[in-house]
């Protein structure tokens, strides 16, 4: 365990070192996120002219949704796509082959391969969002909605990357899946609602085929302090599930792979 | 000479329309990820499900996102990506070689692929007629004639701009970050994500004179009927304005532009 942790410090410092030499991408790539996030913004405002809530949700709760969109959509841009991207690169190329070879788990490996520290910009965007939100509801939260509230992040973090390594999977079967992240990304975009604005096939969808109402919505609904005790059995339970299959299909798809030459 | 010009072009369909074929599954994944209008849909479909916001209604809405999916997969354009790749590998070089003027063939390639899209905006404008029926669309011709002017409209304002972007890259390491920042203003201000109308008026007039409405917005409200003939009319002479002027853009900074470009390692 403390020598995952180490590899894990290592490979972390290998980004940022690689990212202190691109430091002028620090401004733009910050700016450009925080502009993509007032686009989500603005749809937002419009719809709450003139009236106080929507579909049970008030503006104030609802910013707290988009704020856990927006701290979801950091860590993926940051942390999870730039390794999970390069796996794909790894497969077509054969250079997959090398990363096996290493004594250490190869998903391990594969998975803290990267980090894009200048794409989390926007976790900064995502607490102005939460402060904004929570002066619009007149409140703070209490301490204990936070803690259970960044324990539902945990999993939502957790739920992101299994579906995102199942997406990966996938690459080994079929070679190219160059706009696979952007297929993920846009199914991905419909967190940025409470899940209750979705009606019929859609919610069903969008609560258990891909749980993007686990990932924005329970989080957001723990920090408001209105989360009840079925929603946190499901939320954990789910997670758990959704890792579990995504490692069995990606030690399975391992098994299967027989490098980019043979 | 315009008969040759006209047999080139004619070429480089062919070639953009089998090469188009070829990559028919990479072109249904682009397809899927406009989700936008869909997700968009839902939020104001659930604040119209309380009240009409506006002029809009429940089956307004449907209206009005489905055909903004159609008026979308008619008129994007994704040239500033390719000649980004192409200045950047050397492969431009090859472009230059041909007997056409590259941005020829970028336009080539755009109605190329007009065809597949035209092939999956069919299936969205049935389910549009068949969930909230003809009542939504206009019924004048000659709307929809000037509907098509305005796709064409809307279309070159695009690729000229998309274009224009593009031939950055030959004086900035990757000009694709410029595009992000357009693609951001463009989906807020187009009508794509928000109907212009339910903007303050503001900024809605200012927004008159921005080409970003012109490029989605205005086409989707005709369909939708929102505009008499005389407004239309007008409207759509409007975007032609900012037709011209995109082009004269695009042409300055690909003249600039390409005056610097060495190929790869030339």
């Amino acid at each position: 365990m403390t020598r995952y942790a180490r590899l894990l410090v290592v490979q972390l410092r290998a980004s940022l070192l690689l990212a202190t030499q691109y430091r002028a991408d620090f401004l733009i790539d910050g700016a450009i996120e925080i502009l993509w996030t007032a686009t989500a913004l603005a749809p937002l405002l419009v719809a709450f002219q003139g009236r106080a809530t929507i579909a049970g949700w008030s503006f104030g709760e609802a910013l707290v949704v988009l704020g856990f969109f927006t701290l979801l959509q950091a860590v993926l841009e940051g942390a999870i796509n730039p390794s999970l991207v390069a796996v794909v690169q790894h497969i077509r190329k054969g250079t997959l082959d090398f990363v096996l070879l290493k004594p250490a788990d190869a998903q391990f490996l594969v998975s803290t391969a990267r980090f894009y520290p200048w794409r989390s910009v926007n976790v900064v965007t995502a607490i102005v969002l939460f402060v904004i939100a929570f002066r619009a509801i007149g409140r703070t939260p209490t301490l204990a909605d936070c803690a259970l509230a960044f324990a539902f992040f945990v999993c939502s973090v957790t739920v992101l990357y299994s579906l995102w390594l199942l997406v990966v999977c996938t690459a080994f079967f079929a070679v190219k899946i160059d706009n696979a992240s952007d297929l993920f990304n846009a199914v991905f975009d419909a967190a940025r609602w409470p899940s209750s604005v979705f009606r019929g096939f859609v919610r069903f969808v969008v609560t258990f085929v891909v749980p993007l109402a686990l990932m924005t919505t329970v989080p957001a609904r723990a920090l408001l302090g209105v989360i009840d005790v079925a929603s946190i059995v499901g939320a954990v339970g789910g997670t758990i599930v959704v890792a579990v299959i995504a490692r069995l299909v990606w030690t399975r798809s391992l098994a299967g792979y027989t490098s980019a030459s043979s | 000479m315009l008969r040759d010009d006209l047999t080139r072009f004619r070429a480089l369909l062919r070639i953009g329309l089998l090469e188009a074929l070829a990559y028919r599954a990479q072109m249904l994944v682009w397809v899927l990820t406009s989700t936008m209008p869909l997700i968009m849909l839902a939020l104001f479909g659930a604040v119209a499900s309380e009240a009409p916001l506006g002029r809009y209604g429940q089956p307004q809405l449907v209206a009005y996102f489905l055909a903004t999916f159609i008026v979308r997969q008619l008129t994007s354009s994704w040239v500033a990506w390719d000649i980004n790749m192409e200045v950047r590998d050397g492969t431009l070089a090859t472009r230059l070689l041909r007997p056409v003027h590259p941005l020829v063939g970028y336009a080539a390639d755009g109605v190329a692929a007009m065809p597949l899209r035209l092939a999956v905006s069919i299936p969205v404008a049935a389910i549009l007629l068949f969930t909230v029926g003809a009542r939504e669309l206009s019924s004048d011709p000659a709307i929809w004639l000037l509907w098509c002017v305005s796709i064409v409209g809307a279309w070159l304002i695009s690729l000229f701009v998309s274009c224009a972007i593009g031939a950055l890259a030959f004086t900035m390491e990757s000009s694709i970050k410029v595009m992000d920042v357009w693609l951001a203003t463009f989906l807020v201000f187009s009508g794509y994500l928000v109907p212009i109308d339910l903007f303050p008026a503001r900024l809605r007039a200012v927004l008159d004179f921005l080409p970003f409405r012109y490029q989605i917005g205005l086409s989707v409200e005709l369909m939708t009927g929102a505009h008499s003939r005389g407004d239309a009319l007008a409207l759509v002479g409007r975007q032609w304005v900012f037709v011209v002027l995109a082009a004269i853009v695009m042409l300055a900074t690909w003249r600039r532009g390409i005056a610097r470009f060495s190929a790869y390692g030339g």
